[in-house]
């Protein structure tokens, strides 16, 4: 009981950011291009949650807590939720898919040429199975080993996420080197946790 | 009487903007024998259509989404933060291969060289526009009362730079001072405007108070804010955003959707205020008046 109350409670604040985004848009908080606003904020909380997800195993090694893998899909799913928000404002609002007949290659042709947006654009692609096969019945389905050895993609999806968000910025905002950073750590940590104890880091990994 | 316009009705339909200006220019040209050629080294043709027929964007628009790096990185930091810049009193060198070097006081430039109302588009590299109803003065005036040498073939211009008023600077985002430049002959088109006000009022300091360029063929970072200093040259000076990122900006940046920048498409581009992108338009709509200062030059090398 206790437990899911929790859940909820991390499921409710992790979509404070997006009422927050509805609210300033009725408003009219936002700038005056909207659209780009709603693209950084969900990106920017896509990859917050993208750590956050990250930062559970460390965190449960520190602590010993074995119980906080529980909250480890959640904010996967919640990071995977906020990846959609951010690539259907791209896609629908800023690129028109839908609204605008010849969107679509637009689209295509900036997923295709511009690398920061291949890369992000992979990793919400890679994002997609690791949110299918989030559920028990997938764990039951692939085994244990094999559910952990595609959920590792994570990593790639993190680093990734900051890849994209890097080569956008290119050095003029601090906020990407900041994730970077987080980043590192936290992939840090399972490779010293990995050398200290290498059979007990595999199986407690991704 | 009720005028009705079909829902269906084809961009072809509507009358040519050519036709339009033809309007104006008549009324121009009556207005101009009256004046009795009051400006005569500018083209009338040109000056007739200098002005955008579009809707302008709104004023808290324009004064509240700004690339401005001197006051923040974030659209709306100028417009937060740019109250530290002291518009006055100011002055601007011109200087360089002149026969009359001088420093104005921004008033006397003013006084000087009257402000009219150019409502021009603005494009920026990041792929959104505006339109923007400028006040000032043509750049042409201004040079050729300082007397260029035979010997300048380019226009530097400099921002100021004093991280007390501008406290972006303090950060290395740019090179500082942010420096621009244009190739003389850019400099002496009619279009090219020092720009002095807004919507009639005077230049809001996150815009560039009290002087900044108005190039409206180039992308937006060419029209450089709040200048201190104009410098005749013979040779092509440095761009801060070439010096920073030379595979991305070059120097004549021209507003062209056949050549893309790295990180976004130039073919089209989204109007503030409208949701969806509307394409862009070779030198930003403005190639009947500028595409002859390019002939024979290959602008996806020249970008």
């Amino acid at each position: 009981m206790r437990r899911l109350l929790l859940q909820t409670l991390v499921v409710l604040l992790a979509l404070v950011p997006a009422a927050l985004i509805v609210i300033d848009l009725f408003r009219g908080n936002l700038s005056a291009n909207p659209i780009e606003d709603v693209t950084h904020r969900t990106g920017d909380w896509t990859l917050y949650l993208l750590l956050a997800t990250l930062a559970v195993t460390p965190l449960r090694r520190l602590t010993g807590r074995g119980a906080l893998v529980r909250f480890r899909r959640t904010l996967g799913l919640l990071a995977f939720t906020y990846a959609c928000l951010h690539f259907l404002t791209y896609a629908v609002l800023d690129q028109g898919l839908f609204l605008q007949g010849d969107a679509l290659g637009y689209l295509g042709d900036d997923i295709a040429k511009r690398p920061y947006i291949t890369v992000g654009f992979t990793a919400f692609l890679l994002l997609l199975p690791l949110a299918i096969t989030s559920t028990k019945g997938w764990v039951r389905r692939l085994g244990g080993a094999r559910w952990n050895a595609l959920h590792r993609m994570v990593y790639v999806v993190g680093a990734l996420g900051v890849l994209h968000y890097l080569w956008l910025a290119k050095g003029e905002r601090p906020r990407p080197v900041y994730f970077a950073v987080a980043l590192i750590i936290l992939l840090g940590t399972r490779v010293v946790a990995a050398r200290r104890t290498p059979r007990a880091a595999t199986a407690a990994a991704a | 009487m009720l005028i009705l316009r079909p829902p269906d009705i084809r961009s072809s339909e509507i009358t040519p903007e050519a036709w339009f200006w033809n309007r104006r220019q008549f009324l121009g040209a009556a207005a101009g024998a009256m004046a009795a050629a009051a400006i005569p080294s500018v083209p009338r043709a040109l000056l007739a259509s200098a002005s955008s027929d579009e809707t302008p964007t709104p004023y808290d628009d324009i004064t509240s989404y700004n690339n401005f790096y001197e006051f923040g990185l974030d659209k709306r930091d100028p417009s937060r933060n740019a109250h530290t810049l002291r518009p006055r009193p100011w002055t601007v060198m011109v200087e360089g291969e002149v026969h009359k070097p001088k420093t104005y006081d921004v008033d006397e430039l003013i006084r000087r060289y009257p402000a009219a109302e150019r409502i021009y588009r603005l494009r920026c590299v990041e792929a959104w526009s505006m339109v923007i109803p400028w006040t000032g003065f043509e750049l042409n005036r201004l040079l050729k009362d300082v007397e260029p040498t035979s010997q300048a073939k380019y226009v530097a211009f400099q921002t100021l730079h004093d991280p007390e008023q501008m406290p972006g600077q303090r950060r290395g985002v740019l090179p500082w001072p942010y420096v621009e430049g244009l190739r003389l002959d850019e400099a002496l088109h009619p279009l090219t405007i020092l720009v002095t006000g807004l919507y009639g009022k005077p230049l809001p300091n996150q815009n560039g108070a009290p002087l900044r360029l108005a190039v409206p063929w180039k992308y937006g970072f060419k029209s450089i804010k709040s200048i201190v200093r104009i410098r005749l040259m013979r040779d092509q000076p440095p761009t801060t955003w070439n010096l920073s990122a030379p595979s991305e900006y070059g120097f004549y940046s021209n507003v062209n959707p056949a050549v893309d920048h790295p990180r976004w498409s130039q073919r089209r581009e989204r109007r503030i205020g409208e949701l969806l992108r509307r394409p862009t338009l070779a030198f930003n709509g403005y190639a009947d008046q500028v595409a002859h200062l390019y002939a024979g030059m290959d602008l996806k090398v020249n970008y």
